[in-house]
């Protein structure tokens, strides 16, 4: 018996990218779907993301943005530490706050801040940044093996499941499995416009997992964050594939496969 | 105030003991040509509190000195770590060779993990650099970051602040503008607070007697932003609390890092209070610009 299961990672208010690997998904067939926070963020009308999870089942954890909105909070914790990247982070957080209305808020307050599942006889752990701390940054290139190893064996885990870098990546390690699941709220910083899912087959033998890319009317997604007045440096992103704002975090490898 | 280590994700190495082949005016342990005070750590010692890392989980390892690559075996050294995780060097970049640097891109590439050079540089132009670090050191530091570039790598550049706060921004523009001319196109730069103790003690003066963190400050404060809050760093004599207090007899709190990690440190430096207010002063990433308790 194998069980499917879709991860999508920080939305930031990508409504139309929701709706694409939600109606991605569901062709490729799962047997259920699961956000792993930041539902807000970085583009325009962020009530409009909150029907799709909800009609759709799909469960949600609070990430570190669904903690600042819901509980209306000054910022968004995201964990930058560069002024640049403050700046920017904080005119879309200004935006999100206005834009939520108070059922969405009451929504995100009230999320879970971890997952942990027993599927198939595998032990699953869905957590937004790290196993310790919702915003933790967990990069590929600076996340030893023996670090997420020490995670997998304090709870007894098969695979540990996060998102809040932006860029997707995973790693076996000698007692299980890390994921990044990538996120759906803008590019990876790649020069691509499209943005990522992962599903995870699991079994009792053990856990499989795939990337999706998916492709979505990103051009109408810019259009709208004009309209919102949503900064160029957040437009340019969506279009170009490179990410123009929250660089100063990036680790020397995941800076230098950027172009800014 | 005494502190835990929560979880040791910092851990750092004074590799080069106290011997720099430079005398900057505001070096925290007042390292130079001729201060041996600590000496340099072996590439088997290294090695053995790596492996003795992997259990305690260790996310990180930083190496300073004095200046690194003053050490023989630096090269080999940082080869090494980054098969167990990132590393980071402190350097002043100014005595690197190419062949170096050739063997330390590869290693990159190979491995799964960052490699992170961080460069001293404490003005944009010789004339407010050089009074600090010496004579003609501003212009061969910005040659090692533009070798550091050609060989594929974007060093952090650090800058301890000899200015007012309030010039921060200017700087950090012109900086960038410095480095952009020199083919660093996408500039990473640090700001870093002066630490008054070592050298810059002299310079300046030290922390006056109220200058201590005290327990009605730890109201509301994220004690994460403290490096010994998560960090330990290995010198000739040890292990201590943190890179900045290793000339403090308090700060040796073992001989592996098993004791190390479970040892409490008092809060009792003036230095700590540096710590305190400007947070993640070791990090890669920048610090606050606005510090705490300004007001003291």
């Amino acid at each position: 018996m194998t069980t499917r299961i879709a991860l999508f990672g920080g939305i930031y208010n990508n409504y139309l990218a929701l709706e694409a690997a939600i109606s991605q998904a569901c062709k490729i067939g799962v047997d259920a779907m699961y956000c792993l926070g930041d539902i807000g963020a970085f583009g325009p009308h962020p009530d409009r993301s909150f029907p799709l999870l909800i009609d759709n089942n799909i469960q949600c954890i609070q990430g570190n943005y669904d903690d600042s909105i819901g509980n209306e909070l000054e910022n968004c914790q995201c964990g930058y530490t560069a002024a640049r990247d403050n700046h920017f982070a904080q005119i879309s957080y200004n935006y999100t706050l206005a834009n939520t209305n108070d059922a969405n808020k009451t929504f995100l307050r009230t999320l879970p801040k971890e997952l942990e599942l027993e599927i198939e006889e595998q032990r699953i752990l869905m957590c937004h940044g790290s196993p310790r701390r919702t915003n933790e940054f967990l990069w590929e290139s600076t996340t030893p093996l023996h670090f997420i190893d020490l995670f997998l064996q304090q709870r007894n885990l098969d695979l540990i499941a996060g998102t809040h870098t932006g860029i997707k990546w995973h790693a076996q390690t000698n007692r299980g499995k890390f994921l990044n699941v990538g996120v759906l709220g803008r590019p990876e910083n790649d020069g691509a416009n499209h943005v990522w899912f992962t599903t995870l087959d699991i079994a009792p033998s053990g856990i499989c997992h795939e990337f999706h890319p998916v492709n979505y009317d990103y051009q109408r997604l810019g259009k709208e964050m004009q309209q919102e007045r949503i900064p160029n440096e957040f437009i340019e992103t969506i279009h170009t594939g490179w990410w123009t704002t929250c660089l100063e975090i990036l680790p020397q490898k995941e800076r230098a496969a950027g172009c800014h | 105030m005494a502190v835990a280590l929560s979880h040791l994700d910092e851990l750092w190495f004074q590799v080069a003991g106290t011997r720099c082949n430079l005398t900057c005016q505001h070096c925290f342990i007042s390292c130079s040509p001729h201060n041996s005070r600590f000496g340099f750590l072996s590439r088997e010692k290294i090695q053995s509190h790596l492996h003795e890392s992997v259990e305690l989980g260790v996310k990180g390892y930083y190496f300073t000195g004095g200046e690194p690559f003053l050490h023989p075996e630096m090269t080999d050294i940082l080869i090494d770590t980054l098969e167990f995780g990132p590393a980071t060097v402190l350097t002043n970049a100014t005595v690197f060779k190419d062949q170096w640097l050739t063997r330390l891109r590869r290693a990159q590439h190979e491995s799964r993990y960052s490699l992170e050079f961080r460069v001293s540089i404490d003005g944009f132009n010789p004339q407010t650099n050089d009074p600090i670090r010496g004579k003609g050191t501003f212009s061969r530091a910005i040659k090692g970051v533009a070798s550091l570039v050609s060989h594929n790598f974007l060093p952090i550049i650090t800058a301890t602040r000899t200015w007012p706060d309030h010039q921060d921004q200017t700087v950090l523009n012109t900086f960038s503008d410095v480095l952009k001319k020199h083919g660093y196109n996408n500039p990473r730069i640090k700001l870093l607070p002066t630490l008054k103790i070592g050298a810059e003690e002299s310079r300046t003066g030290g922390y006056s007697a109220h200058q201590r963190v005290t327990s009605e400050m730890f109201d509301d404060f994220d004690t994460s932003q403290l490096v010994c809050e998560h960090s330990r760093i290995v010198t000739d004599r040890g292990v201590h609390v943190c890179p900045i207090l290793i000339e403090s007899p308090d700060s040796i709190l073992g001989d592996n890092l098993k004791m190390a990690a479970n040892k409490v440190f008092s809060l009792s430096h003036g230095a700590c209070y540096t710590c305190y207010q400007y947070g993640s002063i070791c990090s890669n990433v920048s610090t606050s610009h606005t510090p705490k308790g300004s007001e003291v």
